[in-house]
């Protein structure tokens, strides 16, 4: 088994932006193309050009349709759908797309079940990290961590990759989100890319990486403002990364700030047509 | 416990290069970080203007495409029988000799006997003039299966475009509707902006029969019908007009609304906008309210006095009856009147062009309650989209203290903006009716007054250009074979279509004929029918740069695939030679007789030109080059270097001097040697000899150098006095002349009503030199219209065509009288046969079925990318919960979609978020076995689908193409289709089973 380090004052961390991710999987992709040609990778792909091509993410993206609430309370984002040909009615469908990766918890089971201390949490800035030196593949990690954030490839897969230059050095043991802690420290990059590969890439800059130990940090000040959450407290791993809930949206039914509108114009219902109306219109040039 | 060998601070690589992605079309700025030779990391150049350091999931997989396994090594010879995929490979000089020979016939023969085309092409300027060169008219990229309608509406309006060529205000903007957009070529612009409008507080509407991607994260989601888009903006216009709620002194400042139009049906001006003896647009102004010393230029004699209106308008006799005077309507400081019917001075009768639109979208064809249940959404919405628009524009306007002088010379102390924008693309092009639709939805932005002000669209430079822009598409050659100008252009009246003396097509694909007039980027979709057909001639090399013709870029993959294997009585490919370009193992590769494989964008020199399709944004002028960061590590060449060279072999003009030696030793060398005109060549930035100049200037020798110290993009800010009102801004007018992009500083005049299409109406009605044949006539004049129009672009059977009662239109006073009806009429009519699918009852195809890109793969070149088929190897169909219920389905199940063409078997899945009615998918993931060097069982074929299959490149059985009879655009979205059981839902597998097989 596994201890943690003393509680350390700097949680470094994610915060992910529920309102402003598309779903366009740019995060996904980024960390998979740093890690798989960094000191964490390769990050193996099984079968990548056959029947079910599968490999090791450190980040995925998960889109879900919200299913309303059959009875819907009346608050921001649950009203009927217009289409009239909707037949009367019925909550307006949502799209959620929920980038997954760890989350650096506080007080991880993934950690402590570790049989060989493989798997560890920084003492410095809490980030989860895994030494591939002392990982035995056992996957008692996978199995306590309820967020799915490991992965690993198994040591002899049916199909290889058919790109034999490639180094299959990792396989067999457990992989994860590192917080990119090759680039975040890494003297040989310019500073403002000293960030996660995936907040870089972020095209709507749905991802911020800071300290969420910080009060004061731009991460931990978006956090307060914006309701930011843990992932299933339930838990009590004390999740680090944080989700921003997407803001209410002003559609028809509560229309607020720059689109409050009256729905109807309230011109003098005996006005003139409008092409009478217009016939001496003074208009300037 | 760390790690013993923790290693963080490790560079990145030896060596990083910056260069422009390609992995779509957005055309971002990248830096490769190489190790050991080899590409280790892509990421998103933080300096460049596109991108500003993100990067996107087909760009960070990149490295996955450089290093695929399904990349082209060596040009390959055809051995087998078309599509076979039998080949051996052979040396350039043999492949090049080979295509020299074929080509050289050809020219010497006849150049028009050479269909060129490209796909996914980002070097038209080279392609195009590289025609030119050979002389063959038969040339086009793939607008015409992609947005041409979004280019063709927006050009002909305002001389701008959406599409990459013009952007929301994202700064700015506080209230977006997106229209039929799911993802697009500005893909990375938009996610930063739609951030930074969430940010912001703006509000977005997404209009789409499917909410993904963007419409997700939209505050309002507008699940409209699709192809019903443009009757649901021409409803927002409605309510604008009804309401008073129009910008009327943007109108008569920036568009032709008070324009006069004559009235005098039958006449062959009838529609037209009268014009004093210099060529001057009229209008009739309020003599009242024109002070003395205002004004320029004659003062015609007008009756003076409006005459009554016989529209049943007439003058409420408590009103004043100011005189009025009919004068130059391009004048500054006159007060235009914008209704009323004036006398010309010739005696008849015209109305302003504003009273002609308003009349058209005041109908009750256009109110509320008589279009919600077709579009799909209710009255009130309708009703409070077009009070929210109003009311930012109007209540919210904004207003920036940047003082700037117009074309008349007025200085202003400030720039007011309406902070409104909108954005327009697949799902309104796609349609039959797109290019009404996508003016519908511009002369939305103009009422509104919201076309390049504070927070509205913006423009992008090169743009504005006139509207239409001033180039034609070439009809002739010269002594040298040349022709006289590039392909492709915008025709302005029928003179400049490419009909013989009979009216009938010259062109192969029919483009800038009397069935497709406007075809700006021609129908690469209908070429090899044609040429199959030897309609309107034979063809003898069908020449392909990366055009997927053999799968999912056709419209009917599996038609296309047997006719690119036609034969004739003697047993010969009815296509004599199909050369093909590709770095990939693509589809269409199996059906070439030669194949020149192409590098990847990492390996080549390219360039991204103000000349074609810049990277500018609305702050700035842009270019951009491609440097070869890696080397080869095959025997494969550049297109453009081995175009180069092939031009060369050929001795073309302007390719090879006198003794046969080549004019650019490569494509790099043509980027900075080559003059289009005098000092404006490819690249724009560092001309002059010492590199001094931007815009213009001599070729300077080390102008790549400075490209590539600069990040390989180039960028010129536009004078902060020219930032908005470009269309009439004299400080930005005169940079965008300095720069090359404009001829003169004279304003751009917004085409409210489009009198470019009136000459095609009139032509139609019998008027003029050039007129259709009598088979074209009732459809070129129902569809030029100059006003923009809905109509049903399919057989519709949930919402059942009116009986036949002739053609809508006639004479211009009818056709642009408020009555215009919204229907198709029936099949009597003749012209209007070609919208519908051939010969099925009502009911029979109650759904509409539509694709999307998924932002991961889209413009994407192949997914056999091992990182992005892991996201999706195969793709599903998308039902709405209650009409699969309504069919006995459940999610999981394997049903059939059948379409009058045929049927295939897909895997349904219950997706809340689409409109009833419709059923959708994610386009181009399906592959077809054997190609892109994908495995045995994979799913792209075992479980994908395309659902081209079902559409077909004709429109129903008629010879027209399946598109908008305007453009020609490809109307993917336009098809219908049913929902069949399958006796063994559980069972999964993908088939095909067509009508005609």
């Amino acid at each position: 088994m596994t201890s943690l380090p003393a509680p350390a004052k700097k949680k470094l961390g994610l915060v992910i932006d529920l309102d402003t991710c598309v779903g366009c999987h740019a995060c996904a992709v980024a960390c998979k193309e740093w890690n798989d040609g960094g000191d964490f990778g390769p990050l193996a792909d099984d079968d990548p050009y056959g029947a079910e091509p599968h490999g090791v993410w450190f980040n995925r993206v998960h889109s879900y349709e919200i299913a309303p609430h059959p009875n819907p309370p009346p608050h921001a984002g649950e009203e009927k759908v217009r289409a009239a040909h909707a037949g009367g009615g019925g909550p307006v469908p949502q799209m959620v797309h929920f980038p997954r990766s760890c989350l650096h918890c506080e007080t991880p089971d993934c950690v402590t079940v570790c049989p060989t201390g493989a798997s560890y949490k920084r003492a410095a800035d809490g980030i989860v990290l895994v030494d591939e030196d002392k990982c035995i593949g056992c996957q008692l990690c996978a199995w306590a961590c309820p967020y799915g954030a490991r992965e690993i490839a198994l040591p002899h897969p049916k199909t290889s990759t058919s790109d034999s230059s490639r180094k299959d050095s990792k396989r067999g043991t457990m992989q994860k989100c590192t917080l990119c802690v090759d680039r975040i420290y890494n003297e040989t990059l310019d500073e403002r890319d000293r960030q996660p590969a995936c907040v870089l890439a972020c095209p709507t800059r749905a991802r911020m990486f800071g300290d969420l130990g910080d009060p004061d940090s731009e991460v931990s000040k978006v956090v307060a403002e914006r309701a930011g959450f843990a992932l299933m407290p339930e838990f009590g791993y004390r999740p680090v990364n944080r989700y921003l809930p997407p803001r209410p949206r002003r559609d028809g039914s509560n229309a607020t700030g720059a689109t409050a509108a009256p729905a109807t114009e309230t011109l003098d219902a005996g006005k003139l047509p409008p092409l009478l109306r217009w016939l001496d219109k003074a208009l300037s040039r | 416990m760390p790690h013993k060998n923790l290693k963080l601070n490790e560079p990145t690589g030896d060596e990083i290069k910056t260069t422009t992605c390609y992995m779509c079309a957005c055309r971002c700025g990248i830096r490769v970080h190489l190790k050991n030779g080899r590409v280790r990391y892509i990421d998103g150049n933080p300096e460049h203007p596109v991108n500003r350091g993100v990067i996107c999931a087909k760009g960070s997989s990149g490295i996955m495409q450089h290093y695929s396994p399904a990349r082209l090594r060596k040009p390959l010879l055809r051995t087998g029988e078309r599509g076979a995929r039998e080949f051996r490979e052979i040396e350039w000089d043999e492949a090049l000799q080979l295509a020299t020979k074929w080509l050289g016939d050809i020219r010497a023969r006849n150049p028009d006997e050479l269909a060129f085309f490209t796909g996914r092409d980002q070097s038209q300027a080279l392609t195009g003039w590289w025609a030119q060169q050979f002389g063959t008219i038969n040339y086009a990229a793939h607008g015409g299966f992609c947005s041409v309608n979004m280019a063709a509406a927006g050009m002909y309006t305002f001389g701008g475009s959406f599409w990459e060529f013009g952007e929301p205000d994202w700064e700015r903007t506080k209230y977006l509707m997106l229209w039929g957009v799911a993802e697009d070529h500005d893909s990375n612009p938009i996610k930063l902006g739609l951030g930074k409008m969430k940010a912001r507080g703006a509000k977005i509407v997404a209009i789409n029969p499917v909410r993904t991607g963007y419409a997700s994260i939209a505050d309002e989601w507008v699940p409209v019908n699709p192809g019903t888009d443009g009757l649901l903006a021409g409803v927002l216009i409605h309510e604008l007009l009804q309401n008073d709620r129009v910008d009327f002194d943007y109108l008569v400042r920036y568009s032709n609304a008070h324009h006069l139009v004559i009235r005098d049906p039958g006449a062959a001006d009838d529609g037209l906008i009268a014009r004093d003896a210099d060529g001057k647009p009229l209008c009739a102004v309020c003599a009242s309210a024109r002070r003395p010393g205002e004004g320029r230029g004659p003062v015609l004699s007008g009756d003076g006095r409006p005459s009554p209106l016989d529209s049943g308008l007439r003058r409420n006799d408590e009103q004043k009856q100011p005189g009025s005077m009919i004068v130059d309507a391009t004048q500054p400081d006159i007060a235009p009147l914008i209704a009323g019917e004036y006398t010309l001075p010739d005696g008849r009768k015209a109305v302003p062009a504003f009273q002609i639109v308003a009349e058209r979208f005041l109908a009750d064809e256009y109110a509320p309650e008589n279009v919600s249940e077709r579009c799909g959404v209710d009255a009130a919405t309708i009703r409070r989209l077009a009070a929210e628009l109003a009311h930012t524009a109007f209540e919210e306007a904004i207003e920036l203290p940047i003082a700037w002088t117009d074309t008349h010379g007025r200085h202003h102390d400030t720039m007011p903006g309406r902070p409104v924008s909108m954005h327009a693309m697949r799902g309104i092009a796609a349609h039959a009716n797109g290019f009404h639709t996508c003016r519908t939805i511009h002369v939305l932005q103009i009422l509104l007054g919201a076309i390049d002000t504070p927070g509205s669209f913006r423009y992008q430079p090169p743009y504005p250009k006139p509207a239409p822009p001033g180039n034609k598409p070439a009809k002739a050659r010269k002594p040298d074979g040349t022709l006289t100008g590039n392909p492709l252009g915008y025709p302005q009246s029928p003179d400049d279509l490419l009909v013989d003396a009979e009216g009938r097509p010259r062109r192969i694909d029919h483009a800038f004929s009397w069935e497709y007039p406007l075809a700006a980027h021609g129908l690469l979709q209908s070429v090899i029918r044609n040429a199959v057909d030897a309609n309107p001639s034979k063809i003898d090399t069908l020449f392909l740069f990366m055009a997927n013709m053999g799968w999912n870029s056709a419209m009917d993959a599996t038609a296309t695939r047997k006719l690119l294997c036609a034969r004739d009585d003697a047993g010969n490919y009815k296509i004599p030679h199909i050369i093909y370009v590709d770095a990939y193992d693509s589809e269409t590769v199996a059906f070439a007789d030669l194949v020149l494989p192409d590098t990847t964008y990492l390996e080549r020199y390219d360039c991204i030109s103000l000349l074609d399709r810049p990277i500018s944004d609305a702050e700035g002028a842009a270019d951009a080059i491609r440097q070869p960061v890696v080397r080869p590590d095959r025997d494969v060449r550049s297109f453009q270097d081995v175009l180069l060279d092939l031009g060369a072999r050929l001795n073309l003009p302007n390719m090879a001097d006198t003794e046969g030696a080549p004019t650019y030793r490569s494509y790099a060398d043509y980027m900075v040697r080559h003059e289009r005109a005098p000092g404006v060549g490819m690249l724009a930035g560092w001309r002059g000899a010492d590199g001094s100049q931007a815009g213009k200037g001599a070729p300077n020798p080390d102008q790549l150098q400075r490209y590539i110290e600069h990040g390989c993009f180039f960028e010129s800010k536009i004078p902060e006095a020219g930032a908005y009102y470009r269309m009439a801004n004299r400080d930005y007018l005169e940079w965008a002349q300095s720069m090359g992009f404009a001829g003169s500083t004279e304003p751009v005049t917004m085409q409210l009503y489009c009198e470019t299409l009136q000459h095609f109406r009139l032509a139609a009605q019998g008027h003029g030199a050039v007129q259709p044949p009598e088979s074209e006539r009732a459809r070129v004049a129902r569809y030029f219209d100059p006003v923009p129009f809905w109509y049903s672009s399919r057989s519709d059977a949930d919402f059942p065509l009116p009986s036949g009662e002739g053609s809508a239109h006639s004479a211009l006073g009818e056709g642009t009288a408020p009555h215009q009806r919204l229907d198709d009429n029936g099949p009597s009519s003749g012209a209007l046969r070609h919208l519908l699918p051939g010969g099925e009852g009502k009911g029979s195809y109650p759904l509409s079925a539509i694709t999307q890109r998924p932002m991961f793969m889209y413009h994407a070149w192949g997914s056999q990318n091992r990182w992005l088929r892991q996201i999706a190897a195969r793709n599903v169909l998308y039902v709405h919960p209650r009409t699969l219920a309504g069919h006995a389905l459940r999610s999981g199940d394997w049903a059939w979609i059948a379409s009058p063409r045929g049927r295939i078997r897909v895997e349904v899945c219950a997706h809340a978020a689409t409109a009833p009615g419709t059923v959708w998918t994610w386009n181009a993931i399906g592959k077809k076995r054997g190609a892109w060097k994908l495995g045995d069982r994979a799913p792209e074929f075992v479980d994908g689908f395309l659902l081209n299959h079902l559409i077909g490149e004709r429109a129903g059985d008629t010879r027209y193409a399946n598109g908008d009879p305007v453009t020609g655009q490809a109307a993917w979205f336009d098809l219908r289709v049913r929902l069949e059981h399958d006796p063994e839902p559980g069972v999964p597998g993908h088939r095909i089973e067509l009508a005609d097989a």
